[in-house]
């Protein structure tokens, strides 16, 4: 199987912490690989040094032979890695389907593109794209809802919209689905499973949520503490006992 | 229509009938009335009107869409000021080569001052632009005074070489014109006691005003326009999307620089003087104003800002106690006076302190502008009629 992305001895200190402890993994191409893990044990530091927004002290971050640590995000995102917020950051002032609109633009545009003249209701192709997707999610009726007024799960969507849009190579899922209804939760994991089967992409999905994390994981990470205590088949995490350890306070 | 939605249209042709019509519009009040104080429908004031509305227009395009607040749009204005005068000694008389290099004088130049400021985003870009209009207004007033006539301001001359023309040919200095019809010409038409003045350099204005006016809803309505506004929305999120925001802020600042640029390019075609003052840090804040005032990131709203900051300034400015008494010379002495002592603070000197207030109470009750607080005044009519 091929490798998709190989993280190869990452640091990462905060002053008198060590966020990210000489972390190593290997995602597997067109699987879905989760990072578990306590609060706290770096999951987040670590995809911030995947997207660009923080760069590690040491260590390699490859993918598709390109190493991405000291790229800026846009170039990141332009060579295929999509990232899904944990908190949404979506663009407030416009419209839902003009959020799903800018991702796809900048995918088919890249990262500049001075069509300042071009009418947006000519660009019929980017907009289907976009309304395909915001359907696939169940947000085909909002379309031309104003972004910031909608509920905290539906711009969990939206964000999600705004990611899977690009057809990336490497999606990056920070909690996906938190603050969503249990209907949400599993409409988001068939939709997940669906594209990610019909269409390869490989996701990192970082989960609280183990009924998430069971239902679409080909391989499950547990990061505690800025390491990586076990990386197994989501069937053999359940018993392992470092793993058992990590969550029930007993590391030290 | 145009490459326009309908609605975009009919507000084109809105703005098309305006300025059509603003002779007519603007002189509302018979010639030697008690009002005709009032009436703004002059050529000097309606051509500043328009020019001052194109400067906002494109000072909106940066600010309106990307929220870059600049602080220093005046050096553009004034770069394109320069640029035109010489274009209208060296070159010819004709005011058409004059508004052309102004613009792209102001493209080049908002270029470099946009790339270096641009590296900052917030109060510090505001600052660097500040920054980089108050050094060209001191260059400007000081060490280039070869280019720029000191403070005195540089202006057209008989013996200026006019390439195209054949040079000097004795008599008065020309007169900016196009193709031979000059500038300051006017057809004057009475009506009853109604005077109306159609000048050909406010229609000249008008006309480009038009065509930057579509360029502005084109900028608005497209894929660009939209990544302008995501920058204001969350710049952040926007590379996170792949899109680079750098060069799309530096799009939108040399085509707002390149709008200021002709505004100065169309003022000196209008009156082929420049001087320094006009790159001053309050002619930039002068431009801010009016956005506000109209509604940032409408389309209409800073022409409105434009056209009631140049009323207040003109208008208002001239209404002085001989003026008041007059109108209330039908009270009795006692209340007469006390009511122009009232009023008296707000107008003639006094302007900017109704201007202030008028400020003052957009902010606080329109945060969308003047146009914003009618939008919402229209939808809350809509709602209520349609329930």
């Amino acid at each position: 199987m091929t490798v998709a992305l190989e993280v190869k001895g990452v640091n990462k200190r905060f002053g008198g912490l060590q966020a990210l402890n000489d972390v190593n993994l290997l995602v597997d191409e067109g699987r879905i690989h989760a990072i578990i893990g306590p609060n706290g044990a770096g999951k987040s530091t670590l995809l911030n040094c995947f997207v660009g927004r923080l760069n590690p002290d040491s260590g390699t971050v490859i993918f598709d032979g390109k190493n991405l640590i000291g790229r800026l995000p846009h170039q990141i995102n332009q060579a295929g890695v999509s990232r899904v917020f944990q908190t949404p950051e979506i663009f407030g002032e416009l419209s839902v389907i003009e959020n799903v609109m800018i991702p796809a633009l900048a995918h088919r545009d890249g990262i500049f593109e001075l069509n300042a003249l071009k009418p947006l209701r000519r660009e019929k192709d980017i907009r289907d794209k976009a309304v395909d997707v915001l359907d696939d999610l169940g947000m085909a009726d909002k379309l031309d809802m104003n972004a910031a007024s909608m509920s905290r799960g539906d711009k969990r969507r939206l964000e999600m919209a705004m990611g899977l849009v690009q057809e990336p190579k490497l999606l990056l899922l920070d909690e996906p689905t938190a603050g969503m209804s249990r209907a949400d939760t599993n409409n988001t994991i068939d939709v997940l499973k669906h594209i990610g089967e019909s269409r390869g992409i490989t996701m990192i999905i970082i989960e609280h949520d183990m009924h998430v994390v069971f239902s679409l994981a080909n391989k499950i990470s547990v990061l505690a503490q800025g390491t990586v205590i076990a990386e197994d088949a989501p069937e053999n995490i359940k018993g392992n006992p470092k793993v058992q350890e990590a969550y029930l306070g007993g590391a030290h | 229509m145009l490459g326009l939605s309908r609605n975009d249209f009919l507000m084109l042709l809105f703005v098309l009938v305006l300025v059509a019509a603003a002779p007519i519009i603007l002189n509302p009040f018979p010639e030697g009335s008690n009002f005709a104080q009032f009436n703004a429908g002059y050529p000097d004031l309606m051509q500043r009107f328009v020019i001052f509305g194109i400067f906002a227009i494109g000072f909106n395009i940066l600010f309106g869409l990307t929220g870059y607040l600049s602080f220093g749009h005046a050096a553009f204005l004034g770069a394109g000021s320069y640029a035109g005068v010489w274009m209208l000694k060296l070159l010819t008389i004709n005011v058409i080569p004059a508004i052309i290099i102004s613009t792209v004088v102001a493209g080049i130049f908002s270029l470099f001052i946009g790339f270096i400021s641009l590296r900052r985003s917030g109060i510090y870009f505001s600052i660097l632009t500040l920054a980089f209009a108050q050094m060209s207004f001191a260059l400007a007033a000081s060490v280039l005074t070869p280019i720029t006539g000191g403070e005195t301001g540089l202006q057209t001359a008989l013996n200026d070489p006019r390439v195209l023309d054949g040079g000097a040919t004795g008599g008065n200095i020309p007169a900016p014109s196009l193709f031979g019809l000059e500038m300051g010409h006017s057809w004057k038409v009475a009506v009853g006691d109604w005077i109306w003045t159609f000048n050909v350099g406010y229609y000249l204005c008008a006309f480009v005003l038009l065509i930057v006016f579509y360029i502005a809803i084109r900028i608005f309505r497209s894929p660009f326009g939209m990544m302008l506004k995501a920058i204001k929305s969350n710049s952040q999120r926007l590379s996170y999307t792949g899109i680079s925001p750098r060069p799309y802020t530096l799009a939108a600042f040399v085509i707002s620089g390149m709008y200021a640029g002709l505004a100065g390019g169309l003022m000196v075609a209008m009156d082929p003087l420049a001087g320094p003052e006009r790159m001053q840090w309050t002619a930039s804040g002068e431009v801010v104003l009016m956005s506000i005032l109209g509604g940032v990131g409408t389309l209409v709203g800073p022409v409105l800002g434009a056209g009631i900051i140049k009323y207040f300034e003109n208008i208002f400015s001239k209404i002085n106690d001989g003026l008041l008494h007059q109108w209330f010379s039908f009270m009795p002495d006692g209340i007469e006076n006390v009511i122009v002592g009232i009023i008296h603070p707000f107008v003639g000197k006094g302007w900017h302190l109704s201007l202030g207030l008028m400020f003052m109470l957009v902010v606080i009750f329109l945060p969308g502008g003047l146009v914003g607080g009618i939008n919402g005044l229209f939808r809350r009519l809509f709602r209520r009629r349609s329930q």
